[in-house]
């Protein structure tokens, strides 16, 4: 039977899944820093910010991700519920 | 004369790089060129099967770069095609019995002589790649339409560009195997696609055939009888190699092209 879906070219098929995902891997493999540098960053960072405010550690993310052409780096930090957060003020 | 040496990489075995260098050489020798092919896998010897030469090889790369024999004794001469040559890679050896070294003198002593020598580089990213890239001036990376061979290829990319061997503008792939039916159903990466993700320029388009298992099978390049659309989608990569404008071949021409572009299903 036909699918008419698929010969109208309605439907999306595999290959736009196929670039999605070639996309993102090649983002991640042409990005230079190792994880294990990742990771001590990901440490160092959470040290310095904890000096000024309290933050949730267990739901931090952090990660390489593809905007555009460009490769970001982003970190959702988020603050420690019920806490007087603002430490120097 | 100083010719020119391009090796045939892809990063990701299978893909045809063999076959790919095979027939590019036999374009390039119909059109009139010097063409050495110089087999890199050392240890899986495979170009000489696919030209049909097995049975003529006295001398390898090996013996060549130990001193036993100078190069020129150790190439077999095509005799289907004027100007076309082989160096056998060593069946019996491991990729250590070559340096990068002595790779690159032998390749600039080839080039002094020929006008193109055409490397055919082992899959990998070890030794033998580095050995097979290290002389060449240029790069046709082999990709096919799947996202292992082009995630690879992109590597092989960025490695070529790194170590500063070959740059970026003289890097370009062939989109091996590709099939027309699944691309225009989606379900296939078209060449636009991986021109996108890699960046780089395309040489040339290979459609999926099964001619080339039959050609393989006698150890006859389908360049060198084929009037078809493979054969010609060689020698138009060919083409580009010599510098050539070539436009890229029309999918569908006459009524069957207009009714298709009708329904949106060709370009």
């Amino acid at each position: 039977m036909f699918d008419f879906r698929r010969i109208f070219g309605l439907d999306s098929g595999s290959k736009k899944t196929a670039k999605e995902r070639l996309r993102l891997v090649l983002i991640h493999d042409r990005t230079t820093i190792s994880q294990e540098t990742l990771e001590d960053m990901k440490r160092d960072l959470i040290a310095v910010i904890s000096k000024y405010i309290d933050i949730d550690v267990s739901d931090l993310e952090f990660r390489m991700e593809a905007q555009d052409e460009k490769v970001a780096l982003v970190a959702s930090i988020p603050i420690a519920e019920n806490k007087e957060v603002i430490k120097g003020a | 004369m100083s010719g020119k040496a391009v090796v045939i990489t892809s990063g990701k075995g299978g893909v045809g790089k063999t076959t790919t260098t095979a027939n590019l050489g036999v374009a390039l020798a119909l059109e009139g060129k010097s063409v050495v092919l110089l087999d890199a896998d050392i240890g899986l010897r495979n170009l000489d099967v696919v030209l049909g030469l097995e049975n003529r090889i006295v001398y390898d790369i090996v013996n060549v770069i130990d001193g036993m024999v100078d190069f020129r004794k150790a190439l077999i001469k095509d005799k289907r095609v004027e100007g076309l040559y082989l160096l056998p890679a060593a069946q019996t050896r491991d990729k250590d019995a070559v340096s990068p070294e002595q790779m690159r003198k032998l390749i600039e002593d080839i080039k002094a002589e020929f006008d193109y020598v055409l490397i055919d580089c082992p899959a990998g990213i070890e030794q033998g790649f580095l050995n097979a890239i290290v002389g060449a001036d240029e790069a046709v990376v082999v990709v096919t339409p799947e996202v292992s061979s082009v995630r690879d290829a992109d590597r092989v990319v960025g490695l070529l560009d790194k170590k500063g061997e070959i740059p970026i503008e003289n890097i370009s792939m062939l989109v091996n195997r590709i099939r027309m039916d699944m691309v225009r159903k989606k379900e296939m990466l078209d060449v636009s696609d991986i021109e996108e993700l890699l960046r780089i320029k395309v040489l040339g388009v290979i459609p999926d055939d099964e001619s080339v298992i039959v050609s393989t099978n006698k150890g006859e390049p389908v360049v060198l009888n084929g009037k078809n659309h493979l054969a010609q989608a060689y020698r138009d990569a060919a083409g580009r190699i010599l510098g050539r404008e070539i436009p890229f071949e029309e999918k569908h021409q006459g009524f069957v092209g207009t009714v298709l572009r009708f329904f949106g299903l060709a370009e």
